[in-house]
């Protein structure tokens, strides 16, 4: 029965894997859920760059280039949350993130406020072709969501 | 022996008169405010310049409600922690019963109608600094806010700092109010930044008393509430220009496109209230400080 024996080998081989490295396979899907996660950010940060640097005359405004970077907010903000957040991936569980552990223990509340930023990101994404006197006004809606979760899920940096 | 034995007495309770006398809590002068008439709508500049609401509204409370000065907001600190109490108009709960001496003398003095010490978690020392004219301006405007009925809760406190008199104690070491910058860079931004907006209540370390070290003054600390750290903002940790600052407080962008978080983000809510001229001067302030590590 070499099958069965090298099933068993296999068995043994596992458990003692799992015994001695726990959970290897869970801890690199962390890694790669927090990148995501991060990334989304990132891009969030990256293109109201773009309408900021316009809306500060930092810039000189380009209506196509606005409009662009505020639909690009529009769609991430419409990216479901649920495989960016896994179970234990809070800063009390982990290195490498500030997200805290209310975000899973007031869900409700933590998704209420992305939708926030879905609504504040529809708002300038309908004025942003408008010129540039338009985008400051809408940026200031889309900057009190970005605040109000940081100051309700995100830590102090360390 | 007995003669011994009274005069041990007598130094004995001169020494707890003299304690008791040196840790009495002094009010303002009853005619502190005398010939000042507050105006409500100047009052609510200073509301927001000196932060109010970040600690008094409720927890979590957003947009009007942060017009409602419930208290309940936690504050951890080495102490214990602090529990803000309920200032709104309320004549129960709140403060609506009091004076305006009694306000101005809690605000600017950290002593309580019934002559007890306030803890400096209240950040009067840095309100003692405050025009008298802000001040009846700044009760004027409260008195037009909404009443809560909330009951304040009490400190959660270790011993000894439990013991309200340890604050009198804490006053005679913490010395004397004053301007820690020079009036040099800009008058205006001083007064925000170190009377109204007491931005060194967070952003300067202490000593093990408690006390600001000024010889570190903004260069950052760690954070009371155990977790991370609030940011140095002298040269030597922030080289935003005056303008970055300044849109910082307009709108909690960083000039890469971060936003504020934590209490900061509370502060930008009250910041953002003030005109562009005062953000520009608390700019003109932070980027004039002296570089400290």
């Amino acid at each position: 029965m070499p099958t069965l024996r090298s099933f068993a080998l296999a068995l043994t081989g596992a458990a003692a894997f799992a015994t001695m490295s726990p959970t290897p396979v869970v801890a690199q899907s962390f890694e790669n859920q927090l990148k995501a996660r991060q990334g989304q950010f990132r891009l969030i940060a990256l293109n109201i760059g773009v309408l900021g640097g316009m809306a500060r005359g930092k810039v000189p405004y380009n209506a196509e280039t606005a409009q662009a970077a505020a639909d690009n907010l529009v769609a991430v903000a419409s990216l479901h949350q649920g495989a960016l957040w896994p179970e234990g991936s809070d800063n009390m569980s982990i290195d490498g993130t500030r997200a805290m552990p209310s975000i899973w223990e007031d869900n409700a509340d933590f998704l209420s406020k992305w939708q926030d930023v879905a609504t504040a990101a529809g708002g300038l994404a309908a004025v942003a072709s408008n010129g540039q006197a338009a985008l400051g006004p809408a940026l200031g809606p889309l900057g009190a969501t970005c605040k109000s979760c940081h100051e309700a899920h995100r830590a102090p940096e360390s | 022996m007995g003669r011994l034995l009274g005069l041990a007495v007598l130094l004995i309770a001169a020494g707890i008169s003299l304690g008791l006398f040196l840790t009495r809590a002094t009010p303002l002068d009853d005619d502190a405010l005398d010939g000042l008439s507050g105006d409500p709508i100047a009052g609510a500049q200073v509301f927001h310049a000196a932060g109010c609401a970040s600690c008094h509204a409720a927890p979590g409370a957003k947009g009007e409600d942060r017009l409602i000065l419930a208290g309940g907001q936690r504050f951890a600190s080495p102490f214990g922690t602090f529990i803000a109490p309920n200032i709104s108009t309320d004549a129960e709960n709140g403060i609506g019963s009091w004076s305006e001496i009694e306000f101005a003398s809690a605000v600017m003095r950290g002593v309580s109608p019934d002559g007890m010490h306030y803890y400096p978690a209240f950040p009067y020392t840095a309100y003692a600094l405050m025009a008298r004219q802000d001040l009846a301006d700044l009760w004027a405007y409260m008195a037009t806010l909404p009443a809560s009925t909330a009951p304040s809760a009490p400190h959660e406190l270790r011993f000894p700092f439990s013991i309200r008199r340890s604050v009198a104690v804490w006053k005679l070491l913490n010395g004397p109010p004053d301007w820690v910058q020079p009036p040099s860079v800009t008058e205006q931004g001083r007064y925000l930044v170190e009377a109204l907006a007491h931005c060194a209540e967070c952003h300067t370390p202490r000593d093990s008393l408690g006390r600001l070290d000024r010889a570190h003054w903004m260069a950052g600390a760690p954070n009371p509430s155990g977790q991370g750290k609030i940011p140095g903002i002298t040269p030597a940790q922030l080289d935003w220009s005056a303008d970055d600052i300044a849109y910082y407080l307009e709108t909690g962008f960083t000039p890469d496109f971060d936003s504020a978080g934590g209490h900061m983000a509370s502060v930008i809510t009250n910041m953002a209230q003030l005109t562009a001229e005062d953000r520009a001067a608390i700019a003109a302030y932070v980027k004039g400080l002296p570089a400290r590590d």
